[in-house]
């Protein structure tokens, strides 16, 4: 039937899709409780030591309430673990991606993502990772985890993603 | 990639008798009120020699289509047409116009000459009055015939409204294509009207927010391409372009002060976003404010003399005006909701902005101190308004709702009743309008 070929045609396109930001972006499209069984990152998930630990385990992301930067109880929670990791594996460094959800105009959502990733980077700063391991960058409202117009999609945009990359050298 | 053409173009003044008067009867005022668009004729220019004839009717199109494009007039459909205009200097039978109601009445002559110049000559006439408004030439290179055709169109919207004009200028803006949650992004230039768009950047990396210089050459603009958002400073013809803060901060929203030799725009550091102005020449910069808030969207007033800008200084998100090198700032926005992207009109007496209240986006306009605020569309989302050269016209883009949600380009008149689709080749965003090109 033509209608099923064409439903499996987008799945695929889909699927690559989705993999290739994958690639691109690190964890970046994926959540931080874990959702794909074919997440590369997966492997060695239980090393505590691995990368994917640290996505998928510890967390990369915190969320934020609309228009705020303050950190949440749930995201002090996260956070405290991201920093425990980072003090236990010193040879990594971090870039704090700032975003905000499409509710704003352009610049304020740049200020306001830059706002989100600095609230992270002073909360890890203040349990002893050294502010040169840690680099910042907003993207305001232009990569979109979620696309739907809705509050659930809004939530999940509205945040700040650490990722963890090794390469701090001597 | 190719320059911009350089369009000479010499002006001549055709025979126009000396009763015409400066303010004659036929003139429409762009004020408040409901405008009733003035019916005007626009018989196909005349082709006078072979070669000719595609320019002809290419030049008519494009003249009637900047005119109604306006708002401000109709055009009378060519198959009721009574007279015909077959040789441009042949006396106008006025009754044939006048029994159709044609208000104005515009003919024109297109004629090619040896070195590829093309000679485009055209006459408003008041069909009522019965009298010759204009009559002008213009030549040039024949691959200008489009920019020859807005200076048509401009001439004619200047006579009847008296206002300054707005057609021949180009609006540079960041060219979208995929789907939302991968959209690319490319620095993009066209003509005011949608024509001819020219991609400036490949879509590596994320390009926001272009201005054009005051004489259209150069365009700041904010890209990822060293890895955090920075502003370039891009040279159009060359497409060679250099980041203008030496230092790795983060800045964005940048915009040019009127004699071109400065840039306003935000810096971030830390949880607070300032403005600073930078000295293109010197690379200097200096800040000119420091709070602990998100201060960021500057544009200078059109003598240079004061910046507008949005800041959450005082809990949201409003407008204020200060002095261009800083100092204290009012705050000017009052209405409901949060205010951003305030915008200083080139004519000086208005600021355009966004307005996001009751879950919608407006774009409107205020008097610089705040007065007679005036929201002009709604929708979703509007936003990131841009003036017209001459300060009658607004455009922006509008992004549509939900998973499929893209942005266009839309442009409305101050007075709130004339909003239009601008047609791009793909979803478009962030426009700024040049000034009335040279």
């Amino acid at each position: 039937m033509t209608m099923t070929k064409m439903g499996m045609a987008l799945a695929c396109v889909l699927a690559l899709t989705a993999c290739q930001d994958f690639r691109k972006n690190g964890t970046d499209g994926v959540g931080g409780n874990g959702v794909s069984g074919v997440d590369p990152n997966l492997v060695g998930a239980n090393d505590p030591t691995s990368v994917a630990y640290f996505n998928q385990t510890i967390g990369d992301r915190v969320l934020f309430q609309v228009d705020q930067s303050t950190l949440t109880p749930e995201a002090i929670q996260t956070l405290e673990g991201q920093a425990s990791w980072l003090l236990a594996n010193t040879s990594y460094t971090t870039t704090i991606e700032g975003h905000a959800d499409e509710q704003g105009t352009r610049e304020y959502n740049l200020a306001l993502g830059a706002r989100r990733a600095n609230a992270v980077q002073d909360y890890l700063v203040s349990r002893g990772i050294a502010a040169n391991r840690i680099d910042i960058v907003t993207y305001g409202k232009e990569r979109p985890l979620a696309v739907c117009s809705t509050e659930e999609c809004w939530s999940k945009n509205r945040r700040a993603v650490t990722l963890v990359a090794a390469g701090l050298s001597g | 990639m190719r320059k911009f053409l350089k369009l000479l173009i010499a002006a001549v003044l055709l025979g126009v008798p000396a009763h015409a008067q400066e303010n004659g009867p036929l003139r429409i005022e762009i004020t408040e009120g409901i405008i009733e668009p003035m019916p005007i004729a626009v018989p196909a220019f005349v082709a006078e020699n072979a070669g000719a004839e595609a320019f002809a009717q290419q030049l008519t199109q494009v003249v009637t289509s900047d005119l109604v494009g306006s708002g401000l007039f109709r055009n009378i459909d060519p198959a009721a047409y009574i007279g015909s205009v077959t040789n441009f200097n042949a006396p106008v039978s006025f009754p044939d116009w006048k029994a159709i109601n044609a208000q104005a009445l515009i003919t024109g002559a297109v004629s090619l000459t040896d070195d590829n110049q093309m000679l485009v000559k055209f006459r408003l006439f008041d069909v009522f009055g019965q009298e010759t408004l204009l009559g002008l030439q213009f030549a040039a290179s024949s691959q200008s015939w489009r920019r020859m055709s807005h200076k048509v169109a401009d001439q004619v919207y200047a006579r009847l409204t008296g206002e300054d004009p707005y057609f021949d200028s180009r609006v540079v803006y960041i060219a979208e294509e995929g789907p939302k949650n991968d959209r690319k992004k490319r620095l993009a230039v066209m003509d005011y009207d949608g024509a001819n768009t020219r991609y400036l950047t490949g879509s590596d990396d994320i390009v926001l927010a272009p201005r054009f210089s005051p004489n259209a050459r150069e365009i700041i603009y904010t890209s990822y391409e060293t890895g955090v958002p920075q502003v370039f400073l891009m040279n159009v013809d060359t497409l060679s372009r250099r980041v203008l803060d030496s230092e790795r901060n983060m800045t964005f929203a940048p915009r040019f002060s009127p004699d071109g030799r400065k840039v306003v725009m935000s810096l971030s550091s830390g949880a607070k976003s300032d403005l600073y102005s930078f000295d293109i020449a010197t690379g200097q910069k200096t800040q000119l404010t420091n709070t602990s808030a998100i201060d960021t969207a500057p544009s200078y007033s059109p003598d240079g003399s004061q910046i507008v800008f949005e800041s959450d200084r005082g809990g949201g998100q409003q407008i204020y005006v200060m002095p261009a090198n800083g100092g204290p700032a009012q705050r000017i926005s009052f209405g409901t909701g949060r205010y951003g992207t305030p915008v200083w009109s080139p004519r000086g007496d208005m600021i355009a902005f966004t307005n996001i209240s009751g879950g919608r986006f407006h774009i409107g306009v205020m008097r610089t101190d705040g007065s007679q605020e005036k929201l002009l569309t709604g929708s979703f989302l509007d936003e990131g308004p841009t003036w017209s050269p001459n300060g009658r016209v607004i455009m922006f883009f509008r992004e549509t709702q939900g998973s499929g949600g893209a942005p266009s380009l839309f442009s409305v008149d101050i007075t709130g009743q004339f909003l239009k689709k601008v047609a791009t080749p793909t979803f478009g965003s962030d426009p700024a309008w040049s000034g009335l090109l040279e």
